[in-house]
């Protein structure tokens, strides 16, 4: 269960985050959406513990964020476009997650299984293809049982195939109990998955809620005209 | 201890992959064969090698670290998004950073003396003393270059700073000296000198290592002056003292940012 609140961040002069107030659910699906520069990144960021907020707290699990690393444990992180180094192969990859974390000696690595990665685990990474990269990437994030992920744009870049494995792999995590905050650019891939909505635009929460009460009250049948609808008319809100 | 070990081998594996230490290694190795073949591998060999370490090591300490800490941007904000200290992250970024250019360094300037059985002769204390200068200086430059990487997100930006405080500290700066010499050399101009030597952590290690030498007047006015003020024990100290704090200051300020940067 992740608290949010009052959540602000300047960049120089820029306003990034004014006041965002949210909760963000265990067991369930959130997709973070909203237009670019909206500050869907610094937000994740902050969650991580990437970047300060100037006010406010993020609170995962009663730890609040900032105070220790040490609630990074819980998180498992799928950065955008992984540029990772590029001589390491996965395996080496995770052996440095793996201690750096003090983690469990033996990682989770079914979702390697799954993609079968088989020997491309072993080869750098930079020999890799994109896609297999973001699996690997994947692999990575999901490794130490995380109570909450962070997936930015998790299917860019993968085949049908392996966009299945990794939607399977959610549910199955959501079912577990774990919180799954995702963002993506293609809703319809994420009307698919999530289960609750944070939309954010202008540094504000735009809307909070679950996806279904979304398109009921914008009147849209799907997420993408629901999303629209509501940035194109802010006023809807008061008037629905 | 077992994770800044890990870091630190993690990053002593990137800068093997990157070529740059084994061009630094072979290129002071054929230095120091030209030199030896050339002079004779006496005082004359160790003050040319030590002229040419004194201006290369800043430029590859500055240059390299800055890279550096650019091109592990990416890894550092997968590392730091696990749960792990920030500064336990920045040690190791110095550390894998620091060990192979202090190596490559000391390699490259005794393997030469080592071939020709010079290691162990009556210089030997002089080439240690060399080796180590050049470390220290290494040691100084990358905290200088950290400090300018950490704050200057832009590479190129970042570079062309890091060239920049190259060229002032290594090379302008004793000609800004001569220069001041040569205007107020019949005033009495030490004090003021040994400032500007503080200001200047290039300076300084050259010096501590002229004052070793007896050749101080090749090398510059900065030397042949500084070598009556500076030739004692407690002189020395002083030296070494600055050239510490030139490396412990950046470096801590360099952590300090750090800590609190936004990634």
């Amino acid at each position: 269960m992740i608290h949010v609140t009052n959540l602000c961040k300047q960049f120089g002069r820029r306003q990034v985050l004014s006041g965002i107030d949210a909760t963000i659910a265990d067991g369930r699906i959130t997709a973070l959406v909203g237009p670019n520069g909206a500050g869907k990144t610094t937000f994740i960021k902050i969650l991580l513990g990437l970047a300060r907020a100037d006010h406010g707290t993020i609170a995962i699990d009663g730890q609040i964020v900032g105070a220790s690393p040490a609630y990074r444990g819980a998180i498992g992180y799928m950065p955008q476009i992984a540029r990772f180094p590029a001589h390491l192969s996965g395996r080496e990859l995770l052996a440095i997650l793996t201690a750096v974390r003090d983690g469990p000696a033996e990682p989770d690595l079914t979702l390697a299984e799954a993609f079968d990665l088989g020997e491309q685990f072993d080869r750098p990474l930079g020999v890799l293809s994109g896609g297999t990269r973001q699996k690997v990437n994947a692999v990575l994030a999901f490794a130490f049982r995380p109570s909450l992920l962070v997936l930015d744009e998790p299917t860019a870049g993968l085949d049908p195939l392996g966009a299945r494995v990794l939607k399977d792999r959610l549910h199955a995590e959501r079912a577990r109990g774990t919180a799954v905050l995702i963002t993506s650019h293609v809703l319809p891939e994420l009307e698919e998955l999530a289960d609750d909505v944070l939309m954010l635009s202008d540094g504000t929460v735009a809307w909070a809620g679950e996806l279904q009460s979304l398109k009921r009250r914008t009147g849209e049948q799907t997420f993408e005209r629901a999303v629209a609808r509501l940035l194109a008319g802010s006023t809807l809100l008061a008037v629905a | 201890m077992r994770t800044t070990l890990v870091l630190v081998v993690m990053a002593l594996r990137e800068a093997w992959r990157g070529r740059w230490l084994a061009g630094l290694t072979i290129g002071l190795m054929v230095c120091g064969e030209l030199l030896i073949r050339f002079s004779g591998g006496g005082a004359t060999t160790l003050v040319s090698l030590l002229d040419v370490a004194l201006i290369l090591t800043p430029l590859a300490g500055l240059v390299v670290g800055t890279m550096q800490v650019h091109n592990a941007r990416e890894v550092t904000e997968l590392l730091l998004a696990q749960p792990l200290e920030r500064r336990r992250l920045f040690v190791a970024q110095y550390l894998g950073a620091a060990l192979p250019l202090a190596a490559a360094l000391t390699i490259g300037l005794l393997a030469p003396f080592a071939w020709h059985g010079l290691l162990l002769g009556p210089d030997a204390w002089r080439l240690v003393a060399l080796a180590g200068a050049a470390s220290a200086l290494a040691m100084v430059s990358l905290a200088l270059a950290f400090v300018i990487a950490l704050r200057v997100d832009d590479r190129v930006r970042a570079l062309g700073l890091a060239l920049t405080v190259w060229l002032v500290g290594a090379v302008l700066w004793d000609g800004v000296i001569l220069l001041l010499a040569l205007l107020f050399g019949n005033a009495p101009i030490e004090i003021p000198l040994l400032v500007m030597l503080a200001l200047n952590p290039f300076d300084l290690a050259r010096v501590l290592l002229l004052l070793g030498s007896d050749a101080a007047a090749m090398l510059g006015y900065t030397g042949a002056v500084l070598q009556q003020v500076l030739g004692t024990a407690a002189g020395r100290a002083a030296l070494t003292g600055a050239l510490v704090l030139w490396t412990v200051v950046p470096l801590w300020a360099a952590g300090r940012t750090f800590a609190r940067k936004d990634f």
